[in-house]
């Protein structure tokens, strides 16, 4: 008995367990499919508007697009800062800025993912119905909520820089 | 803390202890059909970055294993509420969409009435606690990433079907928030039926979910004991150190030295997490909260009139003839002895009720409002039905999914169901629903027809 579920395990690569919740899973998710219609999945006037096509773009867009674009970008502020430090290590900052940089861009790249529909305003027609009103504020606010971020960001890193500044020369005897 | 000895520690054991595959940094055995994935392994494509490729000193198991407990614990409360929401909506009337869900909902079960906030609640928690996680969700999704691109991609058929039950979780995820954001905000640019591929999308979501936790959870538990968080919650920048190389390749081979603390990078991902709960709460529990909902549609402000407040669907865009609504407007009660025909004043003339209600919307939006007119079981009695099962409420706008709705039984009784006829001491305006609109405590937004033009008691 043993070594049949060693041999198993061997030849499939996991324990029975897994085999089975993976068989149940996707006999589940085919009797989604069944209900909702395997037709329902793919629009054929326009492909774009296939539930199939946005399932598998949403992995696509997010893994092939969206990740090495924020990872790009990322790892070049690094290496631009390196690169500053690297040849001016005098002129380098006390307190390392990257940070600084990362969190407003991050929460401003945030809010426009997640709301760009009314900063671009698309679906102009159908907010108008729904609601009675236009788009109009919403890249203004964005802007300024943005601008906020920076700002605040580049205050606590003027504090900061400060606060490290007294520090050092507080110290600077005793080194 | 470790209950399992550092991965370091494996080449100095005695050479008789055996190896299970994926103990340790050292890749797993290939299972069968070795050949084939062996195969695979020569010809990796251009692009696929190298294990080297990898540096965050942060990313490893335990940080996985947070986010990965965080919406573990939190995700299925989204899950819960939405799966309710179907319920508001009267599956039992054949009016919640999609129609035909065959055994993929929740019990069927009369809405209940109070409180007056339910729908308020479960819709406001599904919307809101669901664009709140969005920051937890990505960043679960960065942590993994190096698993993504690992080369080969296969080892075994266990490997190929877990990697293929991956398509049902991030696709599902991904697939619900977006076809969600874009709803909240009208904008419906994919085409389909929201309600049909939200549904069934949660519903592949569920399953990929469910599978993964219960493939996953063991590993998150032991990853969780690798390091304490109260611990991590101290340690500063200075003193941050990558995780252990684990076998699923999470972290970093040769990590760079951190730019970032632990607590640092969870510090950015649960203030991301707070600053869309300001951004967003606002249109659920109104007041001043409100002005906070910058970015979203019903933060907006109307003025300050007695019928300003947010509007769903504007008489213009439901088509409605202002001339209709006018003089000539009548009231069609029908399901009893007799048809009864009311106009406006026979209905002012009639007892007045007032109750402060909210509209709630699908879109995780409310507003609560004073709103007065005629109990609906005062005309129930009028059309000479003394018991209604049901009943079922036309407007007079043309025909649409929301042009009519039916009530149950203890949404027609409830002494503050309503047809309402003012709100805040005023006639309603005609995109309130003038001359006469439903209002039902605990009602999904959508089911309180406005422009109302008649009401079938039904028995």
């Amino acid at each position: 008995m043993r070594s049949l579920m060693t041999g198993l395990k061997q030849l499939y690569g996991a324990n029975p367990l897994h085999l089975l919740s993976l068989l149940g899973g996707f006999a589940l998710v085919g009797y989604v499919i069944s209900i909702l219609g395997l037709n329902q999945l793919w629009d054929s006037r326009v492909w774009w508007h296939s539930i199939v096509v946005w399932f598998v773009g949403a992995i696509v867009v997010h893994d092939l697009v969206l990740f090495p674009l924020y990872a790009i970008a990322d790892r070049s502020l690094g290496a631009g800062w390196r690169a500053i430090t690297g040849r001016l290590p005098a002129a380098a900052p006390r307190v390392p800025p990257i940070n600084y940089i990362r969190v407003p861009v991050l929460g401003s790249g945030l809010l426009f993912l997640m709301f760009f529909p009314g900063i671009i305003e698309q679906g102009k027609r159908t907010y108008h119905g729904a609601t009675g009103l236009t788009q109009s504020p919403f890249l203004d606010r964005w802007l300024l909520i943005s601008a906020a971020l920076f700002g605040l960001s580049a205050v606590a890193y003027a504090v900061r820089s400060l606060l490290v500044g007294h520090r050092q020369n507080d110290d600077a005897p005793a080194s | 803390m470790t209950p399992t000895p550092p991965e370091t520690d494996d080449d100095s054991r005695p050479p008789e202890v055996q190896r299970g595959p994926g103990d340790g940094r050292q890749p797993p055995d290939y299972g069968f059909p070795s050949g084939l994935w062996k195969a695979i392994e020569k010809y990796k494509p251009p692009g696929i970055p190298s294990d080297k490729a990898w540096r965050s000193p942060l990313r490893g198991p335990w940080l996985t294993s947070v986010f990965g407990f965080l919406l573990l614990v939190s995700l299925p409360l989204v899950i819960l509420t939405g799966l309710l929401d179907y319920i508001a909506y009267g599956p039992q009337f054949h009016q919640a969409i999609p129609g035909n869900v065959g055994f993929l909902h929740l019990p069927f079960f009369n809405w209940p009435t109070r409180p007056a906030w339910l729908f308020q609640f479960t819709e406001g928690l599904h919307v809101v606690l669901g664009l709140v996680l969005v920051p937890v969700v990505l960043a679960k999704l960065w942590s993994v990433m190096p698993k993504l691109f690992a080369w080969p991609p296969i080892r075994s058929v266990a490997n190929l079907l877990e990697r293929l039950s991956l398509i049902m979780i991030v696709g599902g995820i991904v697939f619900e928030i977006v076809t969600g954001l874009l709803n909240i905000q009208y904008d419906y640019i994919f085409g389909f039926n929201f309600y049909t591929a939200h549904y069934f999308g949660a519903w592949v979501f569920i399953v990929g979910f469910v599978v993964h936790v219960s493939l996953k959870f063991p590993t998150m538990v032991r990853s969780l004991r690798t390091r304490s968080l109260r611990t991590e919650l101290r340690t500063p920048l200075a003193r941050t150190r990558p995780e252990a190389p684990d076998p699923d390749g999470l972290a970093a081979s040769s990590p760079s030295p951190p730019t970032i603390s632990r607590r640092g990078a969870l510090a950015v991902v649960g203030g991301g997490s707070l600053m869309i709960a300001v951004l967003s709460v606002g249109q659920t529990v109104g007041g001043a909260a409100r002005n906070a909902a910058l970015l979203l549609p019903r933060g907006r402000s109307y003025g300050s009139g007695p019928n300003d407040f947010q509007i769903n669907r504007t008489a213009a865009s439901a088509k409605i003839d202002p001339a209709a609504t006018g003089a000539s407007w009548r009231l069609t009660l029908l399901g009893g002895p007799t048809q009864v025909l009311l106009t406006r004043p026979m209905l002012l003339a009639m007892e007045q009720h007032s109750a402060d209600l909210p509209i709630a919307c699908v879109e995780g939006w409310s507003t609560t409002q004073n709103w007065s007119g005629v109990r609906l079981r005062d005309l129930a009695h009028l059309a000479g039905v003394s018991a209604p099962l049901s009943a079922y409420v036309v407007s007079l706008e043309g025909p649409g999914i929301f042009s009519q709705a039916r009530l149950q039984s203890n949404q027609v009784v409830d002494p503050d169901s309503l047809l309402a006829l003012k709100v805040n001491g005023v006639d309603l305006s005609l995109d309130h629903g003038y001359p006469a609109r439903i209002i039902v405590p605990a009602l999904p937004g959508v089911h309180n027809t406005k422009w109302v033009r008649s009401i079938d008691f039904e028995t």
